[in-house]
């Protein structure tokens, strides 16, 4: 176990800089989920993490030691590829001792330790198989275990649940959460699924376009987003965004551009300016009180019902509790819930308020 | 397997009692099967079956050419065990296979290593290296003969000029020479084949696999003893198996750079049955050396087919 710390790593394939400097510090048994749409550069970070792509500048850190110019091997680290990765010619046994067989370890400590990994993955009755007689899951825990077999430092996760299907992603989700409260081993878990990041992470990083956008604790993102683009990521369905402009006064409001006004947050920066109001599909309230909006499709799913409307000229989402049965085309009244919104500057996209 | 008949007419065919026999003959999996399978057959039989058939056949005979020979049972055969230049050939035959092909696979998979990694001008590198594969074997023979002739070979002005000898070589004209010099003609030219062939396989590697070798902690020879060389397996078993068929029944090379001498020094089966059969007219004899080659080719099957093709962890979901 150790910390790690990344401090201004950049990456650069030839002239393309992928990655523009990231800070990131990893506390010691911590489980952080980097995530962000694909090409954001998080699989690119990971990978210099690993050792498999050189960094271009900048300082990582595993333990006390700088990694920047040391092999994978000697990192002291293990890795869960997104296909997996098995030998295909070895057996699940083979697979998992093989990296103690290169460090020439005897014989019965290669079968102690795969054992206690076969052990906690549920494997044990699949030691002399090969990687093609599992199914999906079992070749996701063959290849936690051989990750486990190593007892790394740093355990890194390569969106290892993306060739799962539905079901199985959430059981296996849950596995390794498990697993991770169980060996308190540092972990770093990339995903493009921010439900899986919600879930699964102590600490969070969302990454966009090679930048890291905010780091925090999967509630810390709920609720308090930095920018447009972690309120967009985080949080399913996606918030709405209703452009319009800022209305100062004793209850500041937004002007949408067919007149509604909707409730906003108290800003004095943003006084008489254009703005883009962030509200969550489950922070409006369907009463008389509200701004019309026009339904478009319904979709029960049974807890809930899911609501697209269009609010002026944006289509926007709700999400309620209770079981409505409007029809496409009729009117309902939508009210935001007090201290429920969010205010940014459309231009960049930073926060207001 | 096909399933049986009855159970082919699904739902949306008429019942069968409707239709016409013709009809219904047309219908039935296995007719139509037969007959699909028509043309592939006879084109099997007339130009396979029969070509083959008829040479075991004349080995039995004393065929000549223009003579319509009369069985005469395993005569010729009892001859050639104790035909010295049949056994010499038989010889030939085995070094310049395994010896050709031995090279031809340490060059082939060298190269293919050197092609799969990143290297300027790869495509049009990898076209080059096919080269000798595209020339017509006759074009490239007589190409090394030149390299190797006795008065302007251009092997023996070089080592000539530096000062490494001082009279020119005779690469054809010596026994040990001879063979050594077709050998290198045939790896010259089988080397490509294999090289793309394992070059192909190289590319089916996920590269994924070398990844977690290196966290794993493997070195490069590691890598490749452990990850490159068991994944290339089957397809090395293919390959090779095909390089011993044709480096074992090879004619045109020899037959153009020695026509099997000196002193039938690089005879091999095949050039030693085309001489007696065609230039010395002894057809039967000559059918009878081309099949003493076939238990041999079939061995070489067997032996790549059962072990080396198959591995239990290229199978399907069987426990």
């Amino acid at each position: 176990m150790a910390t790690v710390e990344l401090k201004a790593v950049r990456k650069s394939f030839g002239r393309v800089e992928v990655l523009h400097g990231v800070d990131i510090s990893i506390r010691d048994g911590e489980f952080v989920v980097l995530v962000g749409p694909s090409g954001c550069g998080k699989t690119t970070l990971l990978r210099m993490l690993a050792g498999l792509e050189e960094i271009t500048s900048g300082e990582v850190r595993i333990g006390e030691r700088i990694v920047n110019k040391i092999p994978p091997k000697a990192r002291d680290i293990a890795m869960v590829f997104q296909n997996y990765a098995l030998y295909p010619h070895m057996t699940v046994f083979d697979n998992m001792a093989f990296s103690m067989k290169l460090a020439g370890r005897s014989r019965e400590e290669m079968r102690q330790r795969v054992d206690v990994a076969a052990k906690i993955l549920g494997l044990t009755d699949y030691l002399d198989r090969f990687p093609r007689q599992l199914s999906g899951g079992q070749r996701q825990r063959v290849a936690m275990g051989r990750a486990i077999v190593r007892n790394p430092q740093v355990f890194l996760f390569d969106e290892p649940l993306s060739n799962l299907d539905a079901k199985l992603r959430v059981q296996m989700r849950t596995e390794i959460k498990e697993l991770h409260l169980r060996l308190k081993t540092t972990s770093v878990y990339v995903t493009h699924d921010q439900i899986e990041a919600m879930t699964m992470a102590d600490t969070i990083v969302v990454m966009n376009n090679g930048n890291v956008e905010q780091i925090g604790s999967p509630l810390e993102l709920y609720d308090n987003p930095a920018n447009l683009f972690v309120a967009g990521f985080i949080g399913s369905p996606a918030m709405n965004f209703l452009p319009g402009r800022f209305a100062p006064g004793n209850s500041a409001a937004v002007k949408l551009s067919n007149g509604s006004e909707l409730p906003a947050p108290a800003c004095r920066e943003a006084n008489g300016r254009d703005v883009t109001l962030g509200v969550r599909p489950e922070h409006f309230a369907i009463n008389a009180s509200g701004v019309p909006a026009e339904v478009v499709v319904v979709e029960p799913t049974g807890a809930d019902t899911q609501i697209y409307c269009r609010l002026s000229d944006t289509e926007v989402t709700v999400v309620s509790r209770e079981r409505h049965m409007f029809k496409p085309g009729e009117i309902i009244r939508l009210q935001p819930m007090p201290q429920k919104t969010y205010l940014f500057d459309p231009a960049g996209g930073r926060r207001l308020a | 397997m096909t399933p049986p008949h009855t159970q082919v007419m699904t739902g949306t065919a008429p019942p069968v009692s409707a239709l016409s026999p013709l009809a219904r003959l047309f219908e039935s999996r296995h007719f139509l099967g037969l007959l699909f399978m028509l043309p592939a057959g006879v084109l099997l039989l007339l130009f396979l079956t029969y070509p083959l058939g008829l040479g075991v056949f004349l080995g039995f005979t004393d065929a000549k050419v223009g003579r319509p020979g009369e069985w005469i049972g395993t005569e010729n055969y009892e001859f050639l065990v104790t035909d010295s230049v049949f056994r010499l050939s038989v010889w030939n035959t085995f070094l310049y296979t395994g010896i050709a092909s031995v090279a031809k696979f340490g060059l082939g998979l060298w190269l293919a290593l050197l092609l799969n990694e990143h290297i300027p001008f790869k495509a049009y590198i990898r076209a080059i290296v096919l080269l000798p594969f595209i020339v017509p074997t006759v074009l490239s023979a007589i190409a090394f003969w030149w390299i190797y002739d006795a008065q302007f070979g251009i092997v023996s002005w070089m080592f000539q000029r530096l000062g490494l000898i001082h009279n020119y070589i005779d690469f054809l004209g010596q026994p040990n020479l001879a063979r050594m010099s077709v050998i290198i003609a045939n790896v010259w030219r089988g080397v490509p084949f294999i090289a793309i062939s394992l070059l192909a396989g190289l590319q089916t590697i996920s590269p994924s696999l070398y990844e977690a070798a290196a966290i794993d902690g493997a070195t490069s020879f590691q890598k490749f003893w452990n990850v490159t060389l068991p994944m290339l397996s089957p397809i090395i078993a293919v390959v090779m198996t095909f390089s011993v068929l044709f480096t074992f029944t090879d004619f045109q090379l020899i037959w153009v750079l020695t026509r099997g001498g000196p002193i039938n020094a690089t005879h091999l089966m095949a050039t030693l049955s085309f001489q007696r059969a065609i230039p010395g007219g002894a057809l039967g004899e000559g059918a009878a050396i081309a099949t003493a080659m076939i238990p041999f080719l079939l061995a070489a099957i067997l032996f790549s087919y059962f072990g080396l093709q198959r591995r239990r962890w290229q199978q399907g979901t069987k426990d």
